[in-house]
């Protein structure tokens, strides 16, 4: 009796919420149905917004050269900045192809090995191949820019902020922010202030990257054992002698890694920065792209992924080797070193004779081959020939899904919108949520993108449908199987050291520039670390409780839905979180490829003298998106671990 | 609040021997984690219990009103359960955590009113710690690591190193000198810690439950390791412990914790044959009395009937060192004190105080 009456009690707030649930979304519905078409938000070409962020460009062109700010600011950041990646990109040309490839060579054996040395010499050598040596010193010019002065702020704000509970404070939101920014958001206000070109793509990309520096170093102070900095400090060392004789040291694989990603970071902001005139392979990219040349692209790609794979493991290896005990030599290690010495003063007089030697800085044409030929040839051969395939996936998709949903989006009053989400954010993450969500919509109506905010929004939930169901299901594959793992992680390591942009090219060989072109792409960008998160949330559940669930007679199914998938919850939570930040990355990308809206705003902006404005307010609106869609998943995310707190 | 302080103050040295300056002297200490801590001083709050505090402060009392002295030369220990404060308490003796409120004196310094610049001196000199997780430096060999100290307070290379040499030696590392830290059991990681504390000559060492993660045999021996080096070395040592049998084990002076203050004071004898409450007596109910009492403990008066010829013993014996003089003999033993006979024992009350272990639980 006494356990039936506080059953009841226990469930009575649910059966309210469930019912008050209902009838919300009745209402919506009904609401929906009566009032269909109208109070809607129809494209307006002449927004405020528009016409303010026009003038305000105006303005800024007009007093560039008087107003102290801008001077002093923007103009002084610019020159330092062009500085020094015109200096950087001087010397990645300037050390020319065979001393590029015995450095790497050298950096390979030092770092890794034999085989890291052949991938570093094989890479190099095949960027030459490909006909795009110069396009890709270029990029790693500008990259090598961005990295280091990204880690030169990054770094130290990182050690403040992993040692001061107060700069992370003031820290966090600004990353977190930061964090779900798509690439394509910072590229409108760098060119506002620091004009197009390749000063002001290092900037950006510096900037992109530079969150992932602080977190990543706070986060390796942070881990530093207290009991450690305690000692020290109960030794009597001071503050600084605690951070470099203890918290730094014990952080420096941390640190190798805050390195290795902001590499990977700028590397995939590099490229996208070609849209603001940012030189390098990006630019090839972008031109193959738009003209649907997709064996063009394929070449350019292909380069990044290489630069990408070699940078990613010859600075993965080194991270690892930092650990590696000073007296543990043997000999192998010993020769590797001699080669690499060897290897190091042949690169630096390769280097040394290119300064003189000019024809040693291009990569002779003699040897070369390129895929564009026979990709393109494919390309269109399997768009013919798989059309029936193709296009059946692609129309079922655009008008069975894609299309309803846009028009109901567009369609709907759009405080209606408005209400049904920031009620949604209520539900899931309390008023706050709530009040962020109405905020953001209601900023992009403001902004004069209203329909081309719900189409992309459209694209996103698509996208987030798709990748989630893809994700969740391999990634459960993946944690009940051994083998499936295995055969999985080489392919999600190269995954998820590919940059963004690479991502539209085999979407676009198979579908011709559309939306779904676009979502898939998004997909693919997306799925890897889903996999990874999901695979990893149902792995780290502890022996205890599935040993708990087995002896208790549960059979696989039943410890996947009763124990398993239920305490991974964080980590599924997590994984819509990040799925749904990249799926807007990528969708706002594609509207290079065809998915139009906010995308597309925003790389007219740059063309488009006349549409400055509304490029500008479109970067902004996809911040909004993206601050609602992430609100919306972390307002889940926290309510799911302050019920598991006060369970436990 | 001051009159009743001092008096408890005089009454706790009036019960230990009087005249010696103590090494480390705490008056009034208290420790406040919270909001309320800034502005608590003199505050009727500090009246509540821990409970109605944090109620109305929403701030939490670690640390409340605590005053002992520290003798040279002695192991002082505390004793507690998690969450007593024991551990808040020695980190409040160093400054590793601020206290809020009272005096902690070294040598007759208020530590308290060290600036950054004294303090690290003071740290680096004076007194050093040992912890619970060792906090060793993974990337350092264990001579350097011993050597730690020595290095941030700026001594020169070869006498540092010469000294790290020395103190391996001293806690039985000499083979593992130039190891890392990860390739030793967690015993020989403890002796790092101890050899590294010992490496700057301190007056006064520190232990924070310093064996609690260790093997219960390894705990043994480590505590057996404590008390050579203290025989050897002779430093003040203030030792925090939930392990009682530790605590008698080691302590030449015990306090017991609890919700933050001093439930009881005293020598192992006086807290296992006197417990002040009846949380410290379900401490002490599972102790083997007959290893920790003196026949004092035990003895009786005379009465007219007694044979008074039996065997001598000294107050301060023992009981289980007179169990087999008791064993052989009919007569009670008579306990003598300078001539005087302060009473008697017979099997009885020995038998009674072995069997008393247990006998209540």
């Amino acid at each position: 009796m006494a356990a039936s009456a506080t059953s009841a009690v226990r469930a009575a707030p649910t059966i309210s919420r469930r019912t008050l649930v209902t009838l919300l979304c009745l209402s919506v519905v009904v609401l929906f149905v009566v009032f269909r078409g109208q109070g809607t938000l129809p494209r307006d070409e002449g927004a405020a917004s528009f016409q303010f962020f026009n003038g305000v460009r105006d303005w800024v062109s007009d007093n560039r050269l008087t107003n102290p700010f801008l001077v002093v600011f923007a103009g002084a950041t610019r020159a330092i900045i062009a500085a020094l990646v015109d200096t950087s990109i001087v010397i990645a040309h300037g050390i020319g192809w065979p001393g590029a490839v015995l450095l790497a060579g050298a950096a390979g054996l030092a770092a890794g090995g034999r085989r890291l040395a052949l991938l570093g010499v094989t890479g190099f050598l095949s960027l030459g191949v490909l006909g795009l040596w110069s396009e890709s010193m270029d990029t790693i010019g500008l990259t090598f820019a961005a990295v280091v002065s990204s880690l030169l702020i990054g770094v130290p704000l990182g050690i403040a902020a992993g040692r001061s509970d107060r700069v992370r404070q003031v820290i966090s939101p600004v990353l977190d922010l930061m964090q779900i920014m798509p690439s394509f958001a910072y590229l409108a206000p760098m060119t506002l202030l620091f004009l197009i070109g390749a000063p002001s793509a290092t900037i950006a990309t510096l900037i992109y990257a530079m969150p992932a520096a602080i977190r990543i170093t706070a986060l390796g102070i942070r881990g530093v054992s207290a009991t450690t900095v305690e000692a020290a400090v109960s030794l009597g060392s001071t503050s600084r002698q605690t951070l470099f004789k203890v918290q730094l040291p014990l952080a420096r694989k941390m640190l190798a890694l805050a390195v290795n990603q902001t590499i990977m970071l700028a590397l995939g902001m590099a490229v996208v920065t070609a849209l603001i005139d940012g030189p390098g392979l990006g630019k090839t990219i972008i031109k193959a792209l738009t003209h649907n040349d997709v064996g063009s692209a394929v070449d350019a790609g292909l380069a990044i992924v290489i630069i990408a794979i070699v940078l990613d493991r010859l600075t993965e290896h080194a991270a690892n080797r930092v650990d590696a005990r000073p007296n543990a030599s043997d000999s192998a290690r010993a020769v590797n070193r001699r080669v690499a010495r060897v290897l190091l003063v042949a690169g630096l007089a390769a280097s040394l004779v290119s300064l003189f030697v000019v024809a040693l800085t291009e990569f002779p044409t003699e040897i070369g081959f390129s895929f564009a030929g026979p990709v393109n040839e494919i390309v269109g051969w399997v768009r013919i020939n798989l059309y029936f395939l193709t296009n059946p996936v692609k129309d079922a998709f655009s008008y069975g899904v894609i299309n309803p949903l846009e028009a109901i989006l567009t369609s709907a009053p759009w405080l209606l919108i408005v209400g049904t989400f920031a009620g949604l954010g209520v539900l899931v993450g309390g008023w706050r949520t709530g009040a962020i969500v109405s905020v953001c919509l209601v900023g992009i109506a403001g902004l004069g993108l209203w329909e081309d905010g719900m189409v992309t929004l459209t694209a996103s939930l698509v996208g987030v449908a798709l990748t989630l169901l893809i994700g969740v299901l391999i990634g459960i594959a993946a944690a009940r199987s051994e083998r499936t793992s295995a055969i999985l992680r080489p392919l999600l390591d190269t995954a998820q050291t590919m940059p963004s942009f690479v991502y539209l090219i085999p979407a676009l060989a198979l579908f011709s520039p559309t939306r779904f072109t676009a979502i898939l792409a998004a997909v693919i960008y997306a799925v890897p670390p889903v996999i990874r998160l999901v695979e990893a949330g149902i792995r780290s559940v502890p022996l205890a409780a599935i040993e708990a669930g087995v002896s208790s007679g549960a059979s696989p199914r039943q410890l996947l839905w009763k124990v398993q998938l239920p305490m991974a919850r964080r980590s599924l939570l997590l994984a819509a979180n990040q799925g749904i930040v990249m799926v807007l990355a990528m969708v706002v990308v594609g509207g290079l490829v065809g998915a139009g809206a906010l995308g597309y705003d925003v790389v007219a902006g740059f063309s488009q003298y006349e549409d400055f404005g509304k490029g500008l307010s479109a970067g902004i609106a996809i911040v909004l998106l993206g601050v609602m869609l992430d609100r919306i998943t972390q307002g889940a995310g926290e309510r799911s671990s302050a019920g598991s707190a006060r369970a436990g | 609040m001051a009159l009743p302080e001092v008096e408890r103050v005089q009454t706790a040295q009036a019960d230990r021997a009087t005249g010696v300056e103590p090494t480390i002297a705490v008056r009034g200490l208290w420790k406040i984690f919270g909001p309320a801590e800034a502005k608590i001083a003199g505050s009727p709050l500090l009246e509540l219990s821990n409970a109605e505090f944090r109620l109305q402060t929403g701030s939490t009392i670690a640390v409340r009103d605590v005053s002992f002295d520290v003798r040279p030369g002695e192991v002082f220990v505390v004793m507690g359960l998690s969450g007593s404060g024991k551990s808040t308490l020695v980190r409040c003796l160093t400054r590793l955590i601020e206290p809020s409120l009272g005096q902690v004196l070294l040598d007759g310094e208020d530590i308290r009113a060290a600036d950054a610049e004294r303090l690290r001196e003071l740290r680096r000199r004076r007194f050093s710690m040992v912890f619970q997780n060792f906090g060793l430096l993974p990337h350092r060999r264990v001579i350097d690591n011993v050597a730690f100290g020595l290095e941030i307070r700026g001594d020169a290379r070869e006498p540092r190193l010469a000294r790290a040499r020395e103190m391996c030696e001293l806690v039985g590392l000499a083979a593992f000198m130039d190891s890392y830290p990860d390739q030793l059991s967690g015993g020989q990681q403890q002796r790092v810690g101890l050899a590294r504390a010992l490496a700057g000559d301190p007056e006064v060492m520190f232990f924070d439950e310093p064996f609690s993660a260790l093997d219960p045999l390894i705990r043994r021996d480590m505590q057996n390791e404590v008390i050579r080096l203290h025989h050897e070395v002779g430093k003040t040592m203030v030792f925090i412990t939930h392990d009682l049998a530790e605590a008698l084990k080691l302590g030449d002076h015990i306090v017991i914790m609890r919700d933050g203050r001093i439930v009881q004071a005293g020598s192992p004898e006086e807290v296992v044959g006197a417990p002040a409450d009846d949380y410290v007596a379900d401490f002490v109910q599972d102790v083997a009395k007959a290893n920790i009492l003196t026949l004092r403990w035990i003895m009786r008066p005379a009465r007219p009937d007694d044979a008074l010829d039996g065997p001598e013993f000294p107050p301060t014996t023992i009981i289980r060192d007179a169990v087999h003089v008791a064993a052989q003999t009919e007569k009670p033993i008579r306990v003598v004190d300078g001539g005087a006979t302060l009473g008697l024992v017979d099997r009885r009350q020995i038998l009674g105080s072995i069997a008393e272990r247990g006998a209540r639980g």
